[in-house]
C-alpha cells in the first residue's frame, strides 16, 4: 500500500523532530512550572497549541493571571505566521485527496512539519503527514509533562541551562533567514532592540509581556511589510 | 488567581487551531494583498526576536552566562545550524559557564 510507505517515511522524518519537540519542550515544561503549572495542564496545553512561542507568550498571560482576551490575542500574534504556512500547505493538496484529511493536518501545522512536507515532491500524501505527527506530537507533550515533573527533581544547576533552550529554538528559527535576507535581519534588530528598550520606557514597562509582544510585533511586521514588500519569487516556504 | 487555568488552555487551544485550519479549508487560493503577505512574511521574525531578548538574559541563574548563551546560539544560528543542535549549545554554555559563575 502506498499510504503505508508514505506513513512510514513520515514516521522517519518525524523522529528527530519529536526528539528536538521532547528537548524543547521540556525546558517550557520547566517554565510553567515555575507558573504554577501542573504536570497535565502543561501536557494538555501542549496538546492543543502544539506551538512553542504561541505557548511560551500564552503562559505569560497565565503567570500574569491576565485577562482572557489577551491569551487569544497573544496567541493569535504568536502563531500568526501558521496562517502563511497553512495557506501554502492548502496549495500542496491534490484534489483527489479526500477533503477531510484537511482538518487532521492544520492540527499540526508547526514550523518542522511544514518544513518537511514543503519538500515532498508534488502532493502531499496525508499519511506521510501522519506518520511525522505520531512521532512530533507525542515528543512535544510528553516532553512538557516531564519538564514540570522533573523541574522539581533536576539540580539548580540543570534546570538554569535548560531554561535557555527554548531561546536557542528560536534563535534558530529566525537567524539562518536573516543571513540572506537584510529585511529580516533588520526586523530581528529592531525586534531585540525595541523589546530591550520598552522594558525602560515608563508607559510601556507597565504593560504585560503579552501586550509588549503583540504591538511590538504588529509594528515592527507592519513597519517592514510598508517597506519592504516580501515578493514571491523570494525564497518563499 | 482569579482566572480558571482551563479556560485560558481551551481560549489558547481554540485560536491555534483556527489559525491553522480555516486558511487550510478554506483558503483555495494564495493570498494577493502584497502588504498582508508581507505582514506575515515578517511575522515569527518580529514576535520570536521581541521574545527572546532581553528574556534570554533572565532566564537562567546568571544573565552574563544567559548572554554568552544568545551569543553561542546567535553565532550557531546565523550559520545555519539545526534546531536542536542550537538548543543544545545554549544549553552546555549556560551549564559551563555557571560552574564558575554561580556557587550554590
Amino acid at each position: 500500500m502506498m499510504q503505508k510507505t508514505s506513513f512510514r517515511n513520515g514516521i522517519q522524518d518525524g523522529l528527530p523532530i519529536g526528539l528536538g519537540y521532547a528537548a524543547v519542550s521540556f525546558s517550557l515544561g520547566i517554565a510553567m512550572r515555575t507558573a504554577g503549572m501542573t504536570w497535565y495542564q502543561g501536557f494538555l496545553l501542549s496538546l492543543v497549541n502544539l506551538a512553542s512561542a504561541g505557548q511560551y507568550a500564552g503562559l505569560q498571560v497565565i503567570a500574569a493571571d491576565a485577562a482572557y482576551l489577551e491569551i487569544v490575542l497573544v496567541t493569535l500574534v504568536a502563531n500568526a505566521r501558521y496562517l502563511l504556512m497553512s495557506t501554502a500547505l492548502s496549495q500542496k493538496f491534490s484534489q483527489k485527496t479526500p477533503y477531510f484529511h484537511r482538518f487532521f493536518v492544520s492540527y499540526a501545522v508547526t514550523d518542522e512539519l511544514f518544513g518537511i512536507a514543503v519538500r515532498q515532491n508534488g502532493f502531499l500524501d496525508p499519511f506521510y503527514y501522519y506518520g511525522a505527527m505520531s512521532m512530533a506530537v507525542p515528543g512535544w507533550c510528553i516532553g512538557t509533562a516531564l519538564g514540570i515533573i522533573a523541574g522539581n527533581i533536576l539540580p539548580v544547576r540543570i534546570v538554569s541551562a535548560l531554561s535557555v533552550a527554548l531561546y536557542g529554538m528560536f534563535l534558530a528559527i529566525i537567524l539562518p533567514p536573516a543571513r540572506n535576507d537584510r529585511a529580516v535581519a533588520a526586523v530581528v534588530c529592531a525586534g531585540f532592540l525595541l523589546s530591550w528598550a520598552s522594558g525602560h520606557i515608563p508607559f510601556l514597562s507597565t504593560m504585560t509581556a503579552g501586550t509588549k509582544t503583540i504591538l511590538l510585533t504588529i509594528l515592527i511586521a507592519g513597519t517592514a511589510a510598508a517597506l519592504r514588500p516580501h515578493t514571491e519569487d523570494d525564497h518563499d516556504a | 488567581m482569579t482566572h480558571n487555568i482551563y479556560v485560558y488552555i481551551l481560549l489558547s487551544g481554540l485560536v491555534s487551531y483556527m489559525i491553522r485550519v480555516l486558511p487550510l479549508t478554506l483558503i483555495r487560493r494564495p493570498i494577493t494583498n502584497t502588504w498582508f503577505r508581507s505582514f506575515l512574511y515578517y511575522v515569527p521574525y518580529a514576535t520570536l526576536a521581541v521574545m527572546t531578548f532581553p528574556a534570554i538574559l533572565y532566564a537562567a541563574e546568571s544573565p552574563w552566562a544567559g548572554l554568552a548563551a544568545l551569543i553561542a546560539g546567535g553565532v550557531l544560528g546565523l550559520k545555519g545550524r539545526s534546531l536542536p543542535e542550537v538548543a543544545a549549545v545554549c544549553c552546555v554554555t549556560v551549564f559551563l559557564l555557571e560552574l564558575i559563575l554561580v556557587h550554590s
